[in-house]
């Protein structure tokens, strides 16, 4: 059995990974965080477009959630905090909800302290003076029981569910087996397969949330783009073979294998319960990858056939490539070749594979979108900007 | 010689092309008699495993994917030209 090692946190969870994450209240200091960004490159700096603008009670639950939920992430062992000051999502106003993650925390104001430059330059000795403080942090055993790994799909193609999904599948259901938890999100992805993930509910109470999950996205769906609902699956989706939204599902849900669906959680809602857990985010990558990130994900697999660069900040994933080609033509993308399927090796051989590589990155091995920096960071919303 | 076609479940009335798929040649795969291709089909799209009359349902995972619109017959490429999603109309 390999022996996998993590950071030990507060709160009683392990990171993979000890970053300190630089991070914008508000889309008006992303300037700020990019003039740090240049300055102390080991730190995770990431810059987004919200933090002001909306105001209506969902949008503003998921951006304090978001935020928060980033800093509480276990791979975070310190952060720096850069805030403007008039904004909703305010230093003062977020504060409260990271205070209790027991991370050093930093935080800078532009408005206060002295204009962009100022507080670029002390956001900067800031992170050098955390990534000190923290690089001295051992790591220790860690229990494959402490892990919560996300599953993800994007750039779909018709073999991205029936090689690299069910790949995923595999090491879910492997995962599960240890006592890990995994959750997987994309709910535009789950139409036409409520009855497959009800039945597969640990109680009804699950199983009806399932359903009405499925649903709310279906109506959402139906509701914005009317006769063309069907057609929620991108034109590169087509091409790949596969015809309509539930064709789509069927190969997209196989990524959380076969095991009893234990709990749905909200978009960026930490789950407690241990084993299969459904997210009630979208589809879209960089959303969803956020809404894990958020749920504490310390780790992620993330399929695609058309081949998408895409990762996420402070979180490890491991790209898997649905066929052979596309494994060769992003190789310096894509981390596991599931295309293999097709041409003579079993199943099992390639979850052998992918845990063997799962646990080389839990001990700090890099994927190939940590080492290129693909990471992007984006949150949903569910009214435009006033 | 090599497959060309996977098979996901028993239960389908589809297969994936594991290649693109020329008119003419045989259908190889696990679980499946062999039998002649109809027409050109892109690789990772389906083809009909056996005659699929008009508004039958489309399985594929051993779920429901889709209805045909019209007569499919054995070999031909199965997509959006002949069939429509069960939820929406096109």
């Amino acid at each position: 059995m390999m022996e996998i090692s993590g950071y030990e946190r507060e709160d009683g969870r392990f990171g993979v990974r000890n970053h300190v994450l630089v991070l914008p209240t508000v889309s008006c200091v992303n300037g700020v965080i990019n003039r740090i960004s240049r300055d102390v490159p080991e730190a995770v700096c990431v810059t987004h477009a919200h933090g002001c603008g909306r105001g209506g009670p969902r949008d503003l639950q998921i951006l304090f959630r978001v935020l928060s939920g980033m800093v509480h992430n276990p791979n975070i062992g310190g952060v720096v905090l850069i805030g403007l000051g008039c904004e909703v999502s305010n230093t003062r106003n977020l504060f409260p909800l990271i205070k209790e993650a027991g991370k050093p925390v930093e935080i800078y104001d532009v408005q206060l302290d002295g204009g962009s430059l100022q507080t670029a330059q002390k956001g900067a000795a800031a992170a050098r003076r955390m990534l000190a403080e923290i690089g001295s942090q051992q790591r220790v055993p860690l229990r494959w029981d402490k892990l919560l790994v996300a599953m993800e799909c994007g750039g779909s193609d018709a073999m991205s569910g029936v090689t690299a999904n069910v790949a995923l599948g595999a090491v879910a259901d492997w995962l599960v087996e240890k006592g890990a938890t995994v959750i997987f999100g994309e709910n535009t992805e789950m139409i036409g397969t409520a009855h497959v993930l009800a039945r597969r509910a640990k109680d009804e109470r699950v199983a009806r949330q399932i359903e009405q999950m499925i649903e709310r996205a279906e109506k959402l769906a139906g509701d914005v783009m009317g006769d063309l609902a069907s057609l929620v699956i991108s034109p590169g989706n087509m091409d790949g073979g596969m015809s309509t939204i539930a064709e789509k599902s069927m190969g997209c849900i196989f990524k959380g294998g076969t095991t009893t669906i234990k709990q749905v959680v909200d978009y960026g809602e930490v789950p407690t319960e241990k084993g299969l857990i459904l997210q009630d985010g979208p589809g879209y990558d960089g959303d969803s990858l956020a809404g894990l990130a958020a749920s504490g994900s310390q780790l992620m697999f993330f399929s695609t056939g058309r081949g998408t660069p895409a990762g996420c900040p402070a979180v490890p994933v491991i790209k898997v490539a649905s066929n052979s080609e596309i494994y060769r033509a992003m190789g310096d993308d894509l981390d596991i070749n599931a295309g293999k399927l097709v041409e003579g090796i079993s199943l099992d051989e390639l979850r052998e594979e992918m845990v063997e590589r799962m646990a080389r990155v839990i001990n700090g091995e890099k994927t190939k979108a940590e080492a290129n920096g693909m990471e992007v960071f984006s949150f949903m919303t569910v009214h435009p900007p006033f | 010689m090599r497959e060309n076609v996977l098979l996901i479940h028993p239960r389908d009335n589809v297969a994936v092309a594991l290649r693109k798929l020329e008119s003419g040649e045989k259908v190889r795969g696990k679980g499946i008699e062999e039998f002649p291709v109809l027409e050109e089909i892109p690789a990772s799209h389906k083809i009909a495993l056996r005659d699929i009359p008009a508004g039958e349902e489309i399985i594929k995972y051993g779920e429901t994917v889709a209805v045909s619109t019209r007569e499919i017959r054995k070999g031909e490429w199965v997509h959006t030209h002949n069939l429509e999603s069960k939820r929406w109309k096109r």
